[in-house]
């Protein structure tokens, strides 16, 4: 092998590329600002943007991934530097207004899928940030493809009738008598990384149902989970380092991220800094309890055809007494998870199986087969009814109606197993 | 016509076992790495998840996970005087496909080879005498000894978690593990598995005898473990499930448990999977590897440049592709010239089967490498004078698996079909177990391996010919080590027991081990060996073999831990020599 040509190489990438920042054609960036291009490059991380704008197998920041809504699908941004298909010709005024108003630098509204109500609360400092680290990317053309969006959605016009309604500007305003971390985790949770985008229930306009605030919505057929202190459904039993080991590496001694989270955790979580993971561990413990609720005893029959599947099929993995393996296989004794208010993660890792995150940091996959072609709706549904309620766990039973209703919205969008 | 690809720095051949340790070495070096596997993408979740894994009949027989013979196959004959006929079934051996090879479907048995092993003509002429090496039997040094590898077996150990009791660590000798084995820098890294009722019983038995009993080394996880990398291994259900399938539970050593999980994130490394290596090409000189020819699922072909070669395809393949790509000099029986594809070595697995009248010992729960091991007459742990026959094997009581269909102990005198059978087969289900040997096999003269004259796989090229028999010394151990076996058989005070000799010929068809071995030997000299001690080829200095082809001699214990030592410490002469100053390790 010829090291020093690879070396060589190395060099001369390395060279073009900072001349490009310094005097190439498109100099959107100075040498000088790498402190800033950084900073936004964190921050870009935390508000996870490379997920909507990059479509799969695209190139990143590049757009055009189609996002499913309850309204349409809406196909993502180009948010590379390119001159005519992506941000190049934006000015930082135009990029605030974006950010700040969900206003495009032509005045057409933008639909909420960008999460403008949370950006919105980003300081004005951290929005050029971004901006000045996004300008420092290669620049590609692609042209975004029209949104699928029914009339009268389809009006962007709409939009501004969405927003009279439901959308305050604002930056995000400290708050005196909590700490400096606490307001770093508000920040970030209310504003950059959108937590409640997914975390919150929405009513039938889209809009968060704001006295429900993160105790837990349906995402994509997966249920985000309650990140408020209920002991049960959400992190009351957690302390702030499971919090922060679950957002770094996508596992904690108590469970493991599986669905839509572990993309996040993938592109966002585990490429934030410790000190801002902690921010958050320490918001989110700040949430109170959502208010208890008493769910549904499930039939004793039920029970003891649901123990006998789990013996059979589950407890090789998940053990005997339903706690795991630290780190390996999660624990479903007392899981939030397991005993959320809607079973849909549940079943739907029953029914699919899954991939867990992984990362540098945490190279584990072990990810969970699936059992849909093997077990009937009414054996996944007793079975996900004995989990929710052995072990001291307690959640409302699982009909086998609700699981051949996720089954067929799954395999609407994944096809058949 | 070929199409030509850009060249690469490190070119695998193959993606099984040592193609992962190969890689993980040269990319966490920092070097480009390419793999190219024939067979397809394999993983746990989804290709031998724990929903339906257990399934006998599409694992163990239609051999979903093993190589398929109308792909690539051999001829086999026991003598030069025979015609050699095509192996159109897989029996004797299992040769995985696809990524992680043949490792995915191991039992996990795991094992260093003695420091005898790696010196035997030298210890074996010091002790008894030139004499007691017979005229045929071409036994030879590795060129490397137990201390130098010594660290790469630790490495290999902690990778995969092994489960064991150590015996002599830095030469303190320790209860309950084995006091023959060399000497160790640390103990395994997870204690030993817990031993079920037949291999405790085994273990009294041989105590009573005053032998040394030891739990088996485990690549069977006896507790979570996390390795090295950081990747995360689960405990063993002992659903005995493991040789000849995936495990689903993550608590099998394998590429999928122990590398790939890191080795996929490396930008640095890449794997072509469904792209089968054809040939192996030189330059004009016929001194310097250019790169290989593959052909993909769709059959087309392609020419892949690399700066170096290392070839990781299991010994059958290693052997035949270096001799399909003319590399080297042929082995010749009759003249003893030549080194490609001499000293082609086996395993010799007989069996005493144990059958009580009273003592259920629950043989489905199991696992790959559950086991109590006697190492009492292996190597040169014992006095060979007036035996007839050097080297030996470990003796075993394994509890690898109580599956319906495969596991049938049946008395002395049991009719094969019908109302008896049945009878019998239900009254020694529960009762019966089998000591087992792990006998040594020493090269022969006429024990090797060249092209056949006739027969041709599916690309044109000639099949490889395997000429192989069991000669006087493994005959002569067997009598020995049965004799012992029986010994400790009778020590258990079981109701009746039966032996099951090996041979006298070696018999292809049914399953025996997945130990092949030689046929690209290491060696201190280019006469006679194929690669040197870094298992580098003598006459093309970027090309190196990786496996068990590199074994002058098969000892015995089982191959891997040699096999990944070997690896690994070939890995480190790439890495800190070789990739500094290109060019032959080792002077001739
Ligand atoms: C049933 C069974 C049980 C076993 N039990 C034990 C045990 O308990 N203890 C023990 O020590 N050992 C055991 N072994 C042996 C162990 O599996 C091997 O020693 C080990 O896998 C060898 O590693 P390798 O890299 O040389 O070959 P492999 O792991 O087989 O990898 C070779 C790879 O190369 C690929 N390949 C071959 N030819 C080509 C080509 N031309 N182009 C591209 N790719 C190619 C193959 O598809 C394969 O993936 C067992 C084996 C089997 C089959
Ligand atoms: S016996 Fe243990 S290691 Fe083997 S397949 Fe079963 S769980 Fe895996």
């Amino acid at each position: 092998m010829n090291r020093r040509a690879l070396l060589v190489l190395i060099a001369s990438t390395t060279l073009t590329g900072a001349g490009m920042l310094a005097f190439g054609p498109l100099a959107h960036g100075q040498i000088g600002d790498f402190a800033k291009q950084e900073r936004g490059r964190q921050l870009v991380a935390a508000g996870d943007c490379v997920a909507c704008h990059t479509a799969p197998d695209g190139k990143p920041f590049a757009g055009n991934r189609a996002i499913e809504t309850p309204f349409g699908t809406i196909y993502s941004a180009n948010i590379t530097p390119d001159a005519e298909t992506g941000l190049g010709a934006w000015t930082e005024a135009q990029f605030y207004r974006a950010m700040h108003e969900g206003i495009a630098s032509d005045g057409r509204r933008l639909y909420p899928a960008f999460p403008y109500p949370w950006f919105t609360k980003a300081t004005r400092e951290d929005v050029d940030d971004i901006r000045a680290y996004l300008r420092t990317l290669e620049p590609v053309r692609s042209v975004q493809r029209a949104n699928e969006f029914p009339w009268p959605l389809n009006h962007r016009i709409a939009m501004a009738g969405w927003n009279g309604l439901f959308f305050t500007p604002g930056e995000f305003k400290p708050d005196k008598n909590r700490s400096t971390e606490w307001n770093r985790g508000a920040y970030l949770v209310e504003g950059l990384a959108h937590c409640g985008a997914c975390h919150t229930p929405k009513d039938v306009f889209g809009a968060d149902k704001t006295s429900q605030s993160y105790q837990g919505s349906e995402v994509q057929n997966w249920f985000a989970p309650n990140l408020t202190g209920d002991s049960r459904t959400g992190l009351g039993g957690w302390s702030e380092q499971d919090i922060v080991s679950l957002l770094k590496a996508g596992h904690n001694d108590r469970t493991t991220v599986y669905g839509p989270m572990a993309e996040v955790v993938k592109d966002s979580t585990s490429k934030m800094t410790d000190a801002d993971l902690k921010a958050i561990a320490v918001y989110l413990k700040s949430l109170p309890a959502s208010p208890a609720d008493t769910p549904a005893a499930p039939a004793g029959n039920v029970m003891s055809a649901g123990k006998n599947i789990y013996l059979d099929q589950c407890s090789a993995c998940h053990q005997l007494g339903g706690d795991g393996v630290k780190n390996i296989f999660p624990s479903l004794k007392g899981s939030a998870a397991v005993q959320s208010r809607l079973p849909l993660s549940v079943v739907r890792l029953i029914l699919n199986g899954g991939h867990p995150a992984s990362g540098p940091g945490s190279p584990n996959a072990l990810s969970m087969p699936s059992f849909g072609w093997k077990l009937s709706d009414n054996q996944v549904a007793a079975v996900a009814t004995y989990i929710r309620n052995a072990w001291g766990n307690t959640a409302d039973p699982v009909s086998a109606t609700d699981v051949k209703d996720l089954r067929q919205r799954v395999e609407a969008v994944n096809g058949a197993y | 016509m070929a199409q030509r690809l850009p060249s690469v720095d490190v070119l695998l051949v193959g993606f099984g076992w040592t193609g992962a340790i190969m890689a993980q070495e040269l990319t966490e070096a920092g070097h480009d790495v390419l793999a190219l596997e024939r067979g397809s993408w394999r993983d746990t979740g989804t290709d031998f998840a724990p929903s339906f894994i257990q399934d006998e009949l599409r694992y163990r027989y239609h051999g979903h996970l093993f190589e398929q013979t109308a792909q690539e196959t051999l001829t086999f004959r026991n003598t030069p005087d025979q015609t050699a006929l095509p192996m159109r079934r897989l029996g004797s051996f299992l040769p995985g496909t696809g990524v992680g090879g043949s490792i995915l479907h191991w039992n996990g048995q795991a094992f260093r080879f003695l420091p005898y092993d790696f010196e035997i003509r030298r210890q074996t002429a010091a002790r008894y005498g030139e004499a007691m090496i017979p005229a045929d039997m071409t036994l030879q040094d590795w060129g490397v000894t137990y201390d130098e590898l010594e660290p790469h077996y630790m490495r290999w150990e902690e990778l995969c978690g092994i489960a064991g009791q150590a015996g002599n660590v830095k030469g303190q000798k320790l209860p309950g593990g084995n006091p023959f084995e060399g000497q160790r820098s640390k103990p395994y890294p997870t204690p030993p598995m817990k031993q079920t009722y037949g291999p405790a019983l085994f273990g009294e038995a041989a105590g009573s005898l005053k032998l040394h009993p030891f739990p088996c080394p485990s690549g069977n996880m006896s507790q979570a473990y996390t390795n090295p990398l950081g990747v995360s291994m689960a405990p063993c259900t002992y659903c005995g499930f493991c040789e000849k399938f995936g495990c689903g539970n993550y608590s099998k050593a394998s590429v999928q448990t122990t590398i790939l999980p890191v080795l996929m994130q490396n930008k640095n490394f890449t794997l072509r999977t469904e792209c089968e290596v054809t040939r192996i090409n030189l330059d004009a000189s016929g001194t310097h590897a250019t790169g290989v020819t593959y052909v993909d699922a769709h059959g087309n072909e392609f020419e892949q440049p690399a700066e170096l070669v290392i070839v990781c395809a299991y010994i059958l393949h290693n052997v035949h592709l270096l001799m399909t790509s003319g590399i080297g000099t042929k082995y010749d029986p009759a003249t003893g010239q030549g080194t490609l594809g001499k000293n082609y070595c086996y395993q010799l697995t007989p069996s005493v089967d144990v059958f009580f009248e009273d003592k259920v010992l629950n043989p489905f729960v199991g696992a790959g490498a559950l086991g109590m091991i006697v190492d009492d007459w292996n190597g040169d742990n014992f006095d060979h004078t007036g035996l007839g026959f050097i080297h030996g094997g470990y003796i075993a009581a394994y509890m690898t698996t109580g599956r319906p269909i495969e596991t049938e102990l049946l008395p002395e005198g049991t009719p094969k079909w019908g109302a008896k059978w049945k009878q019998a087969f239900v009254k020694n289900y529960l009762t019966s177990m089998s000591i087992s040997l792990m006998g040594a096999v020493m090269p022969n003269k006429v024990n090797y391996l060249d092209l056949d004259p006739t027969y041709r796989d599916v690309y044109g090229r000639p099949l490889m010919r395997m000429t192989y028999d069991f000669k006087q010394n493994e005959l002569k151990l067997q009598d020995f080590a049965l004799g012992k076996m029986a010994d400790i058989a009778k020590a258990m005070h079981p109701r009746e027991i039966k032996k099951s000799p090996r041979g006298p010929h070696y018999d292809i068809v049914p399953y025996q081990s997945t130990h092949n071995t030689g046929g690209a030997v290491m060696g201190v000299s280019r006469r006679e060996s194929v690669v040197n001690r870094y298992l580098q080829h003598w006459d093309v200095s970027n090309l190196f073999v990786v496996g068990a082809s590199a074994f002058p001699h098969n000892s015995g214990y089982n191959p891997t831990g040699t096999v990944s030592a070997l690896a690994l410490w070939a890995a480190e002469a790439i890495r800190s020599q070789y990739l500094k100053h290109p060019g032959p390790l080792v002077q001739s």
